[in-house]
């Protein structure tokens, strides 16, 4: 029983992070019907960023800024220089330009970095504290966790509250009369992938060091774990995003508590499948996956 | 003779792929037995590539996994091999029934991936594919004890038969398997696009709601191309693996699965003759981007940086130039400038198999639909 308490929590932790890194995937998909195939290794590019910032000043908080500075970057770039000029009629089209544009990140990253892991240090222990006899959260499990719900938090009330929220909005549910009511419909766009480049940039930086450190790959799985997560909570849903991902976390956490193998991957392809099979509209997403 | 060759679209596939193997029989008494081996890998690799273009242009779905797909044959196949080895198996049924059992197994999982990915509308396919690719690794170590693990498996491969002369180089004997299984494949699609069922799966491709009208079961449509599809993949592997007599997991990382696409958007969506020159890219630019690092690198440590990395950041760069600038690929473009040239009229109708890719495609194109 301790032990399923602590892999729930470490689950959770862990999850929030894939929550966080799936509703960047979310909200691209939202604003422009695509899912960006390139996110993981964009985010790899900025935890790169957030290393050398961090190595050559000593500070992990610089280095963070510096992370998220550079995924606002580089997503609206890529939409402004690439994703704009990709035919849209095809949906194909702009799938294969982004994969593209992973392998040009991961060979950059490749050529510059080379392939050995970089660790990375974090800014609070990863101990877990004990709660009586029971050890629970790390100060990082805390601190990952409430900069997560932060960012919710922050996201949720732009979008709600604000013009620009409610304009990004409006742009990406109906853009035609977006546009009709002087919507510039395409800077909404930029500023769409901006916004989860940085979100994605963050997560990632939430996790990498838990991990093996930095890497050109150190982000493939999970944007995979992060993608299962948005298709179990219905692509469309930001909330869903977040009870996706909050799952995941969960499952990997008790299958490799319980197990103590690395079959979790494995069983992360059964959770998409059995979804895809049973119920492809997702937990909480609105429109249904078309089923002919 | 030649207009009636025109209209039996059977025959007409069934000689060209003659014509072709004969030639590649008599091309490989001219090659070393380093490019025929070279010949025999990009035969394997064309067995994929063909699948995946059809899959692509044909149906308009995307797989991200058909490098994972080609593993999957290729441990069908050494799996088989080890199997049958244990059992005392010799001759042609060797290599006849691993390569048949890399074909079968492939098809399943295929199968299974489709159902669960294929009937879907939407990025799940591509995703569900990513995944597949992404955990092969995780798959061979959590059964190591069957799959090797990260080591992998070997494969059992008899010497060429013994009726072609002591002094037969196998790399030309596997050259004619590759060749041969390539051939048979190509002749295989070219005539399924030809027939009834392509003829829905592009249906389905261009309005599924008026295919469902037509009477077509769509979901069964496109689940059905990706099993085919995903059984040229199994094939291309299992081939690998009777020519490299090894499978391991490092050799389907997701960037091969990326090349292949690679190889198809270059070579033309949804073209069989794109393919072949897919095929040929993937043994050829590997060799050309190494031979310019080596130039470019001037200390051993940059070389090993730039070994690799260089030819991926290539064919990305060449991935998204393509998709961006010349949708139609490398037999577009050729079959464009062939339509310029003036050439007598024919009577008949020729076969075309409109890909959606390139709206302003000339329809007069006979050649492309099977051009080995």
């Amino acid at each position: 029983m301790d032990r399923f308490l602590f892999l729930t929590v470490d689950g959770l932790a862990r999850g929030a992070t894939f929550a966080a890194f799936a509703l960047a995937l979310v909200l691209i998909w939202r604003g422009a019907r695509l899912v960006n195939f390139s996110q993981g290794a964009m985010a790899a590019a900025t935890t790169y960023v957030a290393y050398s910032v961090t190595t050559a000043s000593g500070s992990y908080w610089l280095g963070l800024v510096a992370a998220v500075v550079a995924g606002l970057v580089i997503g609206a770039g890529t939409e402004r220089l690439l994703m704009r000029h990709v035919d849209a009629s095809q949906p194909l089209n702009t799938v294969i330009v982004a994969l593209g544009l992973v392998l040009v990140i991961q060979a950059v990253l490749g050529i510059l970095y080379g392939s050995e892991y970089r660790p990375m240090d974090v800014p609070f222990s990863r101990t877990p504290l004990s709660i009586g006899d029971q050890p629970l959260l790390s100060p990082y499990d805390l601190f990952v966790l409430g900069t997560v719900v932060a960012v919710m938090a922050a996201l949720g009330w732009a979008f709600t509250r604000t013009d620009l929220g409610l304009t990004m909005r409006a742009a990406a549910f109906a853009p035609d009369m977006a546009r009709l009511l002087g919507v510039d419909v395409r800077r909404m766009l930029t500023l769409s992938w901006g916004v989860a480049g940085a979100v994605g940039a963050l997560a990632a930086l939430l996790i990498v060091p838990t991990e093996l450190g930095a890497h050109p790959h150190a982000t493939d799985l999970v944007f995979v774990y992060a993608f299962t997560a948005a298709v179990v909570g219905g692509l469309d849903s930001p909330v869903g995003a977040v009870v996706g991902g909050l799952g995941v976390g969960l499952v990997l956490s008790y299958v490799s508590g319980y197990s103590g193998s690395d079959i979790s991957a494995v069983v992360i392809l059964g959770v998409l499948v059995a979804v895809l099979l049973l119920k492809p509209s997702g937990l909480l997403g609105h429109t249904s996956a078309r089923v002919v | 003779m030649l207009d009636r060759l025109s209209h039996h679209t059977l025959l007409r596939h069934l000689l060209l792929t003659l014509v072709a193997g004969a030639a590649l029989v008599a091309l490989t008494y001219g090659l070393s037995p380093y490019r025929s081996y070279q010949l025999a890998t990009g035969a394997a690799y064309l067995c994929a590539t063909a699948g995946l273009t059809l899959l692509v242009g044909l149906s308009g779905q995307l797989s991200l996994g058909h490098g994972a797909l080609m593993a999957v044959g290729a441990y069908a196949c050494a799996l088989t091999s080890a199997e049958l080895g244990d059992a005392g198996t010799t001759g042609p049924l060797l290599l006849l029934l691993p390569l048949a059992a890399a074909v079968v197994v492939t098809a399943a999982v295929g199968g299974v991936v489709g159902l669960a990915g294929a009937r879907l509308h939407g990025p799940y396919l591509p995703e569900l594919t990513l995944t597949l690719t992404i955990v092969v690794p995780s798959i061979t170590t959590t059964f190591a004890d069957r799959l090797g693990g990260d080591q992998g498996l070997s494969v059992l491969v008899e010497p060429a038969p013994a009726g072609l002369g002591a002094t037969f180089p196998l790399e030309r004997w596997q050259a004619w398997i590759a060749c041969g299984a390539a051939l048979l494949t190509m002749f295989l699609l070219a005539n399924l696009v030809h027939s009834r069922f392509g003829r829905e799966v592009r249906a389905v491709r261009d309005d599924e709601v008026a295919a469902r009208l037509a009477g077509i079961d769509v979901a069964r449509t496109k689940v059905l191309v990706f099993v085919v599809s995903a059984a040229t993949a199994g094939l291309g592997g299992g081939l690998l693996a009777v020519l490299t007599q090894a499978v391991s997991p490092g050799g389907f990382s997701l960037a091969f699965s990326l090349f292949l696409l690679m190889a198809v958007v270059i070579g033309g969506i949804g073209r069989l003759a794109g393919a072949v020159w897919g095929a040929l890219l993937l043994v050829v630019l590997p060799d050309l981007t190494t031979s310019l690092a080596d130039r470019v690198g001037s200390s051993p440590a940059l070389a090993e940086r730039l070994d690799g990395n260089l030819s991926l950041l290539v064919f990305g760069v060449v991935l998204i130039v393509v998709t961006i600038a010349f949708p139609q690929g490398i037999q577009g473009l050729l079959s464009s400038a062939a339509a310029r040239l003036p050439r007598p009229s024919r009577p008949g109708p020729s076969p075309s198999s409109p890909t959606r890719s390139s709206p302003s495609r000339p329809t007069s194109t006979s050649s492309e639909s099977i051009d080995v």
